[in-house]
């Protein structure tokens, strides 16, 4: 029945009572007279009014009718116009499209409501997309921010950690990465990821009593109100580096201690220079003190009068000797201090031809023709790079000045340890005495009002660098040149290029901040959410199927979720040598020929490593039994136990796929839409693996799994468990 | 009758003119080359004083003077470091460790003379 349908029946009920009422009520008056009445009276008004029953009839109906339709006009207004806004509204709370609301049929105080109720609405979705916006507006200024972060703390040049209290890493940059990969034990292998990761506990590197002491440091200068106290240690790592560390607090809102940052300097080669460069100073000292108490002694007692000839003779000897042994040691640490150039000066280090061209378009701004000679490419220099370019141009200055040069060049060498850098010039060459003045004056370019002036004189600069400065004549070459003597870079610290460069680094995740405190750790492993544990996701080649009869890995890759979060930079790839022959059947599939695993390390020396990287994780792998049975049988040899939890995709697959006929690696990525690459070496494999991993942890969700707990359950329940490798 | 007076170095130049200058002085004049030398020449000989160096071969100076204070027979020996080593914590060492003067090298012979005549004098 239709809203209309029951309208109208409901009038015609209205309308059917008002009839009956009206006809009873006329019976009645009917009645009533009849009752007072005589027969005649009764037989007259029988007559009169029998023959106009119909009409009466007809006029009552007529008169229910008329109340019917007033009622209805009254139903529309008072009942039906208001429960229409009611709904209108109502509908309003959450439509998508603002409409106004319609008052047909309401009378002036509902059309009243209507516009303030249209005004209350059109308010609140002002506010809610107010809000909405402001929400938009700020995480997009968070995500730019830590953008900004990332791309920053990336190129920083000193190395820096930031930790939660329970020493847990939340951020760390790449020149962190290549410091503790410095300390790695296996250098070669993790590339130090399986000391430094996000998540990973700063522990393995140093000693907990150590940072605990320094936190305690810091937080009692905080409980006495000290507005930035940072605190400063220096430790021996495991593999005998020493590192200087300074640390500074992380506070939440409230202003408590919530975290701690690291800045992270190796001075192990500083340190030695040092101690070695003490320790000659302090044997000069002593040697030549004894020297000399020895000389000075026979000296005093030569000139006695009484003295023997043979005495005079001994004596005389003595001072000879220890003469001659002062001169040697002089000579000796002259030698060894000087073989180093050494300051003290903060100098950064600079690809030499990049230093040439800065230093170029400095001197084209003083008006000279410029150009190179002889520039060795693969020179780092260690400059103070301001201070030297000022010192060079202020020398061509001069040069133009008080000689008229027109020309100059330059030219790079790299002459045993240090760097030359020559400033040439065509012509002309000076006296002595104006190059030393030059060269003690302080540095000043340009005439009057806009010249550039500086404190220091180029004697200053080549202090800085422990280098030297001189003029020379090549009259054959109808030249001169000044010749700066600059130290060179230490090779090994030529900054490595990134082993991801082309994609932003995940070396930060503020998220553990909040999720790791005391007591969680404490949990047990197995009520802890999927989504909030830390996974080593690997695979391995091997040589066969068969470890009992002797098949071997030959490769492992690995890679680190931490947070719901694939961080491909701290990625682990290694290949094995075997020790025995690798199948030819096999080599089409992992492609790992016999000489590409020959000099690689053997198993033994890297499980070592694969297990500190995978350490309190849980492991995660496709057809997982396979490759733990390789694992499992090294346990003996190596003494490394592989006993944390394990997931296995193909299994979680058969739980939330349990009617698809594959639960391939290739297969499942397929159906997630995952691009393979790489597949088939390690590493591809296990980035696959986590793909499919991460997915299918929203899926085991959706039916109720949760917990680590319930997916090692739900696994084994899966028909596939079944199968025995 | 004179007081004997141990004179230890292993530098044989230095030993040379000291012997010469404690012989002038009237002293019985004893010689040791290292440490352990020193040691039993002491026990043995019974010297009134020692001037003894710092850095030696077989037992330093330092560890001669500790080894001279604990053994009662000759712990009243006359102690006189005369040593290259003339760092401030060496002087303090020296003295810590029971040393009655501590002279640093290059020294004058006459300073060297008065220094073991006033030690002398002062224990008398």
């Amino acid at each position: 029945m239709t809203r209309q349908q029951r309208r109208l029946l409901a009038l015609a009920g209205v309308a059917a009572a008002v009839a009956l009422l009206l006809l009873a009520l006329a019976w009645l008056t009917v009645a009533m007279m009849m009752h007072g009445f005589d027969a005649v009276q009764r037989d007259q008004v029988t007559q009169w009014f029998g023959p106009r029953l119909p009409l009466a009839v007809l006029c009552a109906l007529a008169a229910a009718a008329g109340v019917a339709a007033l009622a209805d006009r009254a139903w529309q207004r008072w009942l039906e116009a208001p429960a229409r806004l009611l709904e209108e509204a109502q509908s309003q709370l959450t439509a998508e499209r603002p409409a106004p609301l319609t008052t047909t049929g309401g009378d002036a105080t509902m059309a009243g409501l209507a516009i303030t109720l249209d005004a209350l609405l059109q308010n609140r979705r002002r506010l809610r997309d107010d809000v909405a916006a402001q929400v938009a507006d700020g995480s997009r200024r968070v995500e730019q921010e830590r953008a900004r972060l990332s791309a920053l703390m990336s190129e920083l040049t000193q190395s820096v950690v930031v930790c939660n209290l329970d020493g847990r890493v939340l951020l760390y940059n790449n020149r962190a990465r290549l410091q503790f990969k410095a300390l790695s034990d296996a250098p070669q292998l993790a590339g130090g990821a399986e000391l430094i990761g996000l998540g990973r506990s700063l522990y393995a590197v140093f000693d907990r009593q150590l940072v605990a002491h320094a936190l305690d440091n810091i937080r009692q200068r905080l409980a006495r109100g000290a507005a930035a106290p940072s605190a400063q240690f220096v430790t021996v790592t495991k593999s005998g580096q020493l590192l200087r560390a300074q640390m500074a607090a992380v506070r939440d809102d409230a202003g408590a201690l919530s975290g701690f940052v690291l800045l992270l300097d190796n001075i192990t080669r500083d340190y030695a220079r040092d101690a070695a460069q003490d320790a000659l100073l302090l044997g000069l000292t002593e040697g030549q003190r004894a020297s000399l108490g020895s000389l000075t002694a026979a000296v005093e007692l030569l000139v006695e009068p009484d003295l023997e000839p043979l005495m005079r003779e001994r004596l005389l000897k003595v001072v000879r000797e220890e003469a001659r042994q002062m001169a040697g040691r002089l000579h000796e640490a002259q030698d060894r201090g000087t073989a180093q150039l050494k300051t003290r000066w903060p100098l950064e280090e600079m690809l030499g031809s990049e230093f040439v061209a800065a230093a170029l378009r400095r001197l084209n701004a003083l008006k000279l023709r410029t150009g190179t000679l002889a520039v060795d490419d693969k020179l780092w220099l260690k400059v103070d790079s301001f201070a030297l370019l000022q010192a060079l141009a202020y020398l061509a200055h001069r040069l133009v000045e008080e000689f008229e040069v027109k020309t100059v060049m330059l030219r790079l060498q790299g002459v045993g340890g240090r760097a030359q850098l020559d400033l040439v010039w065509p012509g002309q060459a000076m006296s002595t005495e104006t190059v030393i003045s030059w060269e003690s004056e302080a540095m000043r370019i340009g005439s009057q009002a806009s010249a550039e002036r500086s404190a220091l004189s180029v004697r200053d600069v080549l202090q800085r660098h422990g280098g030297e400065f001189w003029f020379e004549r090549d009259r054959a070459a109808h030249q001169a040149f000044f010749r700066f003597l600059l130290p060179q870079a230490d090779a090994e610290t030529e900054p490595e290029a990134g082993l991801h460069a082309d994609s932003r680094p995940e070396y930060y995740d503020f998220d553990l901040f909040a999720t790791q405190t005391p007591s969680e750790a404490q949990r047990a492993l197995d009520e802890r959410r999927l989504t909030e544990l830390a996974y080593t996701v690997f695979d391995t080649e091997t040589t066969g199927l068969n470890p009992s009869e002797g098949d071997e890995i030959i490769q492992i890759g690995a890679a680190r979720i931490v947070n719901g979060k694939l961080l491909r930079q701290e990625s682990f790839e290694q290949l094995v040598d075997p020790g025995r022959s690798i199948p030819e059947a096999g080599i089409p599939i992992h492609g790992i020929r016999p000489e590409m695993v020959r000099g690689q390390p053997r198993i033994a020396e890297v499980l070592p490593s694969f297990h500190a990287y995978a350490q309190e994780t849980v492991l995660v792998a496709h057809n997982a039994a396979f490759d733990m049975r390789f694992l499992q049988l090294k346990e003996a040899s190596t003494g490394l136990r592989f006993d944390q939890p394990v997931l296995d995709t193909l299994l979680l697959s058969a739980v939330v796929h349990p009617n698809q006929a594959s639960h391939k690696l290739e297969a499942i990525a397929e159906r997630f839409g995952i691009t393979v690459v790489g597949r088939h070496t390690a590493l591809g494999d296990a980035m696959v693996t986590a793909e499919v991993f991460l997915r299918l942890v929203p899926l085991l969700a959706e039916q109720g799994i949760l917990t680590l707990g319930q997916a090692r359950e739900a696994a084994q329940k899966s028909w596939f468990a079944r199968v025995k490798y | 009758m004179s007081a004997s007076v141990l004179l230890v170095d292993d530098e044989p130049n230095l030993l040379l003119s000291l012997e010469f200058l404690m012989k002038r002085e009237g002293f019985q004049v004893l010689l040791a080359h290292d440490g352990e030398e020193a040691l039993e020449v002491l026990r043995r000989e019974r010297p009134r004083l020692v001037v003894l160096d710092v850095n030696m071969p077989r037992k330093n100076g330092f560890e001669v003077c500790q080894a001279l204070r604990h053994d009662e027979a000759i712990a009243d020996t006359l102690v006189l470091f005369l040593s290259a080593r003339a760092r401030e914590t060496d002087i303090a060492k020296g003295l810590a460790l029971g040393a009655n003067a501590y002279m640093t090298k290059p020294f004058s012979t006459q300073a060297l003379v008065a220094k073991v005549h006033e030690l002398l004098e002062a224990a008398a």
